[in-house]
């Protein structure tokens, strides 16, 4: 087994934090880190969607804006939208979408932004996790509560929450980073990103991987929930 | 009357027949279509392909360019993906800014290339530190009949394999008139290819048609290699707003290295 950087077992995640409520101009708000990893979410709407062509009386829509704030890294990221942030937008919008019942508010957009504070590799999946509270928070009516966690392999050990020390890793296989959602702590998977190398036999302990490590993260978001409305 | 999205009793049909395991074209469900390549879609480039897969037909093309490498990688040289959605493909495309599977294809590429190791970069280095080639494979879906990023990876794998290396002259720039100084580095036995599964209710099919393609409510692509002797999975993505089962993933995972297998065989016999 490799010695990670941090001293952490191979199903260990960083610590986690949730908080609910940190933007109170939107309609739901929530902040989620993995160790150094940090993204905050608001939503807001329901809404009446705009330009009105885009309006579909059969559904509402989820619209989803993920990006990483300028000093977030070392390297300045230049503002505005990329091929990456647009990409990973995508991905999220599809990781919340299949709680959400849309239908129930036909003309309208769902706007969920999710932004990143501090980045340390994971910054897709704490998105999620914070974009996931920040709707519960909103009151939107959802079947369960989305859990997000980048899950992976250093050389030939499957590993959960990679941080950007690990996701640069170097020598035998490599790292495989490969960030998954989970509808609350059952089996079905919103989520599936992979790039790396990792055999496609291996793929069963990353799901049973997926299923420790989800529960753990519901946990968190439960709790800052109750915190919210005690 | 093709560019009309498709109609519910359409994909009701569909979820029937998927369910029973049958297919329009006499296909079972993870059955792919006849795969065929040519080369040298252009000779103006350095490398190109046109891969058929059935009736969707994509050409990858090959550009070299000298130039510094990134600042984290000093002695490698430089991979870019790009492409886009042409009009010319289907009536679903309209000119104007990209749409996101114009942006999708060439990630999912990129990844699936780049993670497999292929193209040797550190044998691409022209002035350690400073000068280095840039390979740029460009994307361009000609007639979209579905499965766009399987025909894609495929064109693009077999683009690489096709391509030279330009030589430069005394002050380091391309000649494109003196001949090739020998086939661009390519690290032996390995020829990525991308598998996607396509998901209508509980039905999981390989290699859609367009039709098949937009009545099914989610995709994953898994791009595969060969490493050291054994089947790796180097990338993957799903898209759209449904799940997978953990169930459905295992299932996946079995019929993975026989597709990459069935499919591998018949790229090779072109390479």
């Amino acid at each position: 087994m490799i010695q990670r950087n941090s001293g952490r077992k191979a199903d260990e995640l960083r610590p986690m934090s949730a908080k609910v409520g940190v933007v109170p101009n939107a309609d739901g708000s929530a902040m989620f880190s993995f160790g150094d990893t940090v993204a905050i979410a608001a939503v807001y709407g329901p809404r009446q969607l705009h330009p009105q062509h885009m309006q579909d009386p059969s559904t509402g829509i989820l619209r989803v804006n993920y990006d990483l704030l300028s000093f977030s890294v070392y390297d300045r990221k230049k503002p505005g939208p990329s091929r990456r942030s647009q990409e990973i937008s995508k991905v999220t919008q599809w990781a919340l979408e299949p709680v959400l019942d849309l239908k129930e508010f036909p003309n309208t957009v769902i706007d969920v932004q999710i932004y990143i504070l501090q980045a340390d590799a994971g910054t897709r999946t704490a998105g999620i996790n914070a974009a996931s509270l920040a709707l519960a928070h909103a009151g939107i009516p959802m079947k369960n509560l989305v859990c997000s966690v980048a899950l992976g392999k250093l050389d030939q050990d499957i590993v959960a929450d990679l941080d950007k020390s690990e996701e640069d890793f170097e020598g035998g296989e490599g790292p495989t980073d490969f960030p998954i959602a989970k509808i609350g702590t059952g089996n079905d998977f919103s989520l599936l990103q992979l790039d790396g190398k990792i055999q496609p036999e291996r793929v069963k302990e990353i799901i049973s991987l997926a299923d420790v490590t989800c529960k753990q993260i519901y946990e968190v978001q439960k709790k800052a929930l109750k915190e919210a409305f005690q | 009357m093709s560019s009309m999205a498709i109609s519910n009793q359409t994909i009701e049909s569909f979820k029937k027949m998927f369910s029973e395991g049958k297919r329009f074209d006499g296909r079972s469900l993870t059955d792919s279509r006849e795969l065929k390549i040519e080369y040298n879609v252009s000779n103006k480039a350095e490398g190109s392909a046109r891969v058929k897969l059935g009736k969707t037909e994509v050409v990858a093309g090959i550009k070299l360019q000298v130039g510094a490498p990134y600042p984290d990688s000093p002695n490698k040289g430089n991979l870019m993906v790009s492409g886009d959605l042409l009009p010319i493909a289907s009536p679903r495309v309209e000119m104007g800014p990209p749409q996101f599977t114009a942006i999708e294809i060439p990630r999912l590429v990129d990844r699936a290339i780049r993670e497999s190791s292929m193209i040797h970069l550190d044998k691409l280095v022209i002035t350690p530190g400073e000068k280095v080639w840039t390979v740029i494979i460009d994307i361009y879906p000609i007639n979209d009949d579905g499965n766009l990023i399987d025909a894609a990876t495929i064109a693009a794998t077999a683009a690489l394999h096709n391509a030279k290396l330009p030589a430069l002259d005394e002050n380091g720039k391309i000649d494109y008139h003196a001949p090739s100084t020998g086939k661009l580095p390519l690290r032996e036995g390995i020829a990525p290819i991308t598998v996607s599964f396509f998901k209508l209710g509980n039905s999981i099919i390989i290699d859609p048609t367009r039709e098949e393609e937009e009545a099914c409510d989610v995709r994953v692509s898994w791009g595969v290699s060969i490493w050291n002797g054994k089947h790796v999975i180097n990338s993957c993505q799903k898209s759209g707003a449904e799940i997978f089962s953990a169930s459905e993933l295992e299932h996946m995972m079995k019929i993975l290295p026989n597709k990459f297998n069935e499919l591998s065989e018949k790229l090779k016999s072109y390479l």
